[in-house]
């Protein structure tokens, strides 16, 4: 039962780790990068890990620890886990580079979604330099959480086939 | 549980991502429709937090002290040189100050006059960045029983930091100068213009709306100004620093990438609710009894 959960709550702490004021450049976006990767990767491999239930808090926690509108991060996180189901069937099975780039292209897309909806909302045109900075953050950072996750994907959380 | 066929079973699992979704737009109307409720939803969630932060605060101010000092040790000679020459210039204001206060205590003394009473403050600890990607604002742990409220003003140790907009029984909210939607009135202190301190989200806020004709000169101080009865007169807000574009910008005084610990001043001003208050718009929907409405 833990093993199962073992996705989400890694998730959740790192989510609630990257709220503290560590003092890291960019931190604000590392944390919405970690939680789309987190969220890209397990809809991926073990979508039974993180059903969308989970993704939805998941979002709401995120959007409650910032001061954004709530729904956003909801919104885009399960957006980003329909597109990671549906092309399980093709990406699961391809190279690591493919699934980088499908991931690359999710995460622009992410990134301008929430720029997008958080103009919207609040009424004023925000400048596109954070989303953009969001979007390389992603994007860069996906090969070394991929690594460490897969690690996690094939050892703790199905030690059959450690 | 109901027992449902496998089609039946796979129609719902099919059905959730959906209703989901619906609900995340539903969530995101409900959260523009009724601000006091994601308001509350906020200030639950960090009252929660806010304690469990609180005592990880210790070791976390370790990791940022190591990651500052690593920075710090680039700049170290440049720095050296810098706090040198600062420290032989404020030698010198030392005495001009000493001399300047006792002919004040004088001049006082003379004109009996009544001194203001002095503000109570409450000493507040930064636990969490509160505001993502578009906002600034920070968490504050404060006590159980504590007597902070909206509007109240935050202040470093150098300079003004930002107001207080949601208030929880365990937690508080400072939505900072260089947020988007904070605007402050100040005035530059050597040619007493008045202007409108705007953030833009960058660590340098904006200085918008000065008088015509004036040219606000580099290094010059912006302090608080006391129009609209929002701040009091005289808080020392940043000095005015020429960016990349010409136009002039404030370097605040305050540390505000590096806060640890903040005071709350109550001034007893309420001439204009902070940024978020939820009934900016309307005044009459205050209901009666609520500190806020004036009548």
């Amino acid at each position: 039962m833990s093993r199962a959960c073992f996705p989400a709550g890694l998730t959740t702490l790192l989510l609630l780790v990257l709220a503290a004021p560590l003092g890291l450049p960019g931190q604000p976006q590392l944390q919405t990068a970690c939680v789309l990767a987190s969220v890209y990767f397990w809809s991926l491999f073990r979508p039974a890990a993180m059903p969308a239930p989970m993704v939805f808090l998941l979002g709401l926690l995120s959007d409650l620890l910032g001061q954004a509108p709530p729904g956003i991060a909801v919104l885009t996180l399960l957006i980003v886990q329909g597109l990671a189901l549906r092309w399980r069937r093709e990406l699961a099975r391809q190279g690591f580079v493919l699934v980088w780039m499908a991931f690359l292209a999710v995460a622009a897309g992410a990134a301008l979604l929430e720029w997008g909806l958080t103009s919207v909302l609040s009424w004023r045109l925000f400048p596109i330099g954070p989303a953009i900075f969001e979007f390389l953050l992603a994007g860069g950072l996906y090969p070394g959480f991929a690594t460490l996750l897969t690690r996690a994907h094939r050892s703790v959380a199905a030690p059959e086939q450690a | 549980m109901i027992r449902l066929s496998i089609q039946a079973r796979q129609a719902l699992a099919r059905l959730t991502l959906p209703v989901l979704i619906a609900t995340a737009f539903g969530v995101m109307l409900l959260g523009k429709a009724d601000t006091t409720l994601a308001e509350r939803a906020r200030t639950g969630l960090a009252d929660a937090l806010a304690p469990i932060y609180g005592a990880f605060s210790g070791p976390l101010a370790t990791v940022r002290d190591t990651m500052a000092g690593a920075g710090d040790l680039f700049a170290l000679r440049s720095e050296n040189a810098a706090l040198r020459e600062e420290n032989e210039r404020l030698r010198r204001w030392y005495s001009v100050a000493l001399a300047l206060d006792a002919e004040n205590a004088e001049l006082k003394a003379n004109l009996h006059w009544i001194p203001d009473p002095p503000p109570s403050y409450v000493t507040a600890r930064v636990v969490a960045d509160a505001g993502g990607v578009y906002a600034r604002s920070v968490l504050l742990s404060v006590g159980p029983n504590h007597t902070v409220r909206k509007g109240q003003i935050a202040l470093d140790a150098d300079g003004l930091v930002g107001r207080v907009t949601e208030v929880g029984g365990r937690s508080a909210r400072v939505l900072l100068i260089t947020d988007m939607n904070s605007r402050v009135p100040v005035v530059l202190e050597h040619s007493r213009s008045p202007a409108i301190l705007a953030g833009d989200n960058t660590a340098r806020p904006r200085l918008l709306y000065f008088q015509e004709g004036v040219h606000p000169a580099e290094g010059e101080r912006v302090v608080t100004s006391a129009e609209a009865n929002a701040f009091p007169a005289g808080l020392p807000v940043g000095v005015v620093h020429y960016g990349a574009s010409s136009l002039p910008e404030v370097q605040p005084l305050a540390h505000l990438g590096r806060l640890e610990v903040v005071r709350i001043f109550d001034f007893g001003l309420n001439g204009v609710l902070p940024p978020e208050a939820p009934w900016r718009s309307a005044p009459s929907v205050i209901p009666a009894g609520h500190p806020d409405r004036k009548r």
